[in-house]
């Protein structure tokens, strides 16, 4: 490395320069000031953790995307967090140990080893908020609703959620008794919704029974809120977690109405983590989801189950909706030492009012610093002035 | 507005008919016409022309609604990310292996595969718990065998004549190719009502 490219970060790592870190910081305070409305506490994780601690019941995915380092004092290996979420699970579950429901929220840079394919980064800003303690259906609305709320403090108006339910496959593949080997190209077909590919399969098998049928039909439910009663009469004879899980997404297409809801009951996103109601958030021109959660359940990892559903998103992903503010006026006050110029600048700043000190021989004038009103001293007083006005 | 990620040549040309009888038709011709984004009869859809590696890209940035992608250039860059709704059932072919006539695998040492589908080839390998050492071409494999730079090669066979005019044979399938129609999964949530409609068309227009 010579002079020439010293400044180079590494791939996908990304600083923040003004004014959208600024920005960044606006939106960060907005959100937190939303959740601590809706009653989430602000936890702050640390940045790096002993890895079984950071990988706890959260699949292989997360495991290659951790950056892995070993502690000097212990031996042991350590883990840059690659998501929050098992951070938060695990305060949760072993500090905080509360029998009433509990609201977490958090906001943090997450570190992975590989970058997004198309974003680039491998510094996301995750931010989210969980909700522990509590397994029914309004917890989920709850969550989706926040999460809402959150793409509506960003200035995002037009979004479209998807909401799927992981127990409805889960329990149709324990009834369909098949090896693992046709489970794991059943699921690969399922998550692709290769139709034609899921019937060849189940066709070579020659195990025709009514959970593999079923699992045909799963593959293609997906739509507006009317798939849930043609999930209901292909279900018909099939057992109970499935209408469980069915009564649970009709309540919540009762409850989020209002919103563009798209269900689709074969999305198997994370699904060695999650344990029902699914959700992601997406936005027009943007291929990608832009906001995703679900319930889980890792707190037993930590010694005791707690049914757990949350979201997080990427602060960075949200701010490239949001218009960058307006430069914020600036006042500049020239270096000249009189104690009632600094009583009027100590006064200005209290009144939050942005106010810069030339210092003594500096290069540039208020334009050039980027000053739009100067202090000037009129008939003894010292007033602010526009720059652009002459006198 | 959705637009359709297509490769030149045989994709497009067996698509063509697909996209006919499913009622919608190019204005432009894209062997002559040097635009990238053909208008179609129908106002809301567009076709976009792309190198046919590059098509799974498209359509999982989202840059692209649907696409024709070879389940080879799928099998080779993971899916996971995209649904594959339709066995398109055209441009088909077969992924092998294939080396000079009379060849015998080598006993020892590391086999040397010349492909340019690099992580099919390593995959296919590995599960038969044998590490060879993949060389990554872009064109031309036929030849690797020929001037010693590999033993054996791994590409789509079709008729078999560019084997045969080299003094290859093909030795073991590893899966058999036609071109699948693949979808954003963004698009798939958020222009449903027009998308499944185009699928159902589509699929009408396979199976007839």
């Amino acid at each position: 490395m010579n002079h020439k490219d010293r400044w180079l970060l590494p791939a996908g790592i990304t600083e923040v320069l003004p004014p959208e870190a600024a920005h960044f910081e606006q939106l960060h305070r907005r959100l937190v000031n939303l959740y601590t409305t809706w009653g989430y506490e602000l936890v702050i994780p640390p940045m790096i953790e002993y890895l079984e601690s950071l990988l706890v019941g959260v699949g292989d995915t997360l495991e290659l995307q951790t950056f892995k380092l070993i502690d000097q004092l212990t031996g042991r290996m350590m883990g840059i967090r690659a998501d929050m979420t098992p951070q938060i699970a695990r305060i949760d579950a072993h500090h905080l140990k509360r029998e009433v429901p509990t609201r977490l929220c958090y906001l943090g840079t997450v570190l992975h080893t590989r970058p997004n394919k198309f974003a680039g980064s491998r510094s996301p800003l995750q931010v989210g908020a969980e909700l522990y303690g509590y397994a029914g259906v309004a917890g989920d609305v709850e969550i989706i609703s926040l999460m809402l709320e959150t793409l509506q403090a960003i200035d995002i108006k037009d979004f479209h959620i998807d909401i799927g339910h992981v127990g409805i496959y889960r329990t149709l593949i324990q009834e369909a008794q098949l090896n693992k080997e046709q489970e794991t190209q059943l699921f690969d077909a399922i998550k692709r919704k290769a139709i034609d590919e899921i019937d060849v399969l189940l066709g070579n098998w020659h195990t025709p029974c009514a959970a593999h049928e079923m699992l045909y039909e799963l593959a293609q439910l997906d739509g507006k809120d009317d798939i849930l009663h043609t999930a209901r009469r292909i279900f018909n004879t099939a057992s109970d977690p499935i209408h469980q899980a069915l009564d649970d997404l009709v309540h919540l297409s009762e409850q989020l109405g209002q919103h563009n809801l798209y269900f689709d009951l074969a999305e198997l996103r994370g699904y060695t983590y999650h344990t029902g109601i699914v959700f992601t958030a997406y936005v027009p021109q943007y291929g990608q989801a832009i906001a995703k959660g679900g319930r889980y359940d890792i707190g037993k990892m930590f010694g005791r189950s707690r049914p757990a559903t949350g979201f997080s998103t990427n602060l960075r992903a949200l701010a490239s909706f949001s218009r960058l503010p307006d430069k914020p006026s600036t006042i500049f006050a020239p270096a000249i030492n009189d104690p009632q110029l600094k009583q009027i600048i100590a006064q200005l700043r209290q009144q939050k009012q942005l106010v810069i000190c030339e210092l003594p021989e500096q290069i540039g004038d208020a334009k050039a610093m980027g000053c739009d009103r100067e202090l000037r001293l009129i008939n003894q007083n010292w007033q602010v002035v526009e720059l652009n006005t002459s006198n | 507005m959705l637009k359709i990620a297509l490769s030149k040549g045989r994709i497009f040309k067996e698509t063509l008919p697909i996209l006919s009888q499913a009622g919608i038709e190019p204005i432009d011709d894209p062997e002559t016409s040097r635009k990238l984004i053909l208008d179609t009869n129908r106002d809301d859809i567009k076709l976009v022309i792309i190198r046919a590696s590059d098509v799974p890209t498209y359509v999982e940035y989202g840059a692209a609604d649907v696409g024709v992608a070879g389940k080879d250039v799928l099998l080779e860059q993971g899916s996971s990310g995209l649904y594959e709704p339709i066995d398109l059932h055209i441009a088909q072919c077969r992924l092998m292996v294939a080396a000079p006539v009379g060849w015998i695998a080598p006993t020892t040492g590391r086999l040397r595969v010349a492909t340019k589908y690099i992580h099919t080839t390593q995959r296919y390998y590995a599960e038969q718990g044998k590490q060879v050492e993949v060389i990554k071409l872009y064109g031309s494999m036929e030849l690797a065998p020929l001037v010693g730079l590999a033993d054996c090669i791994v590409d789509v066979v079709d008729t078999g004549n560019t084997l045969r005019a080299n003094g290859l044979e093909a030795l073991e399938n590893i899966a058999d190719i036609s071109s699948r129609l693949i979808v954003n999964k963004a698009a798939m949530k958020m222009k449903y009502v027009q998308l499944k409609e185009l699928i159902e068309r589509i699929r009408v227009a396979v199976a007839s």
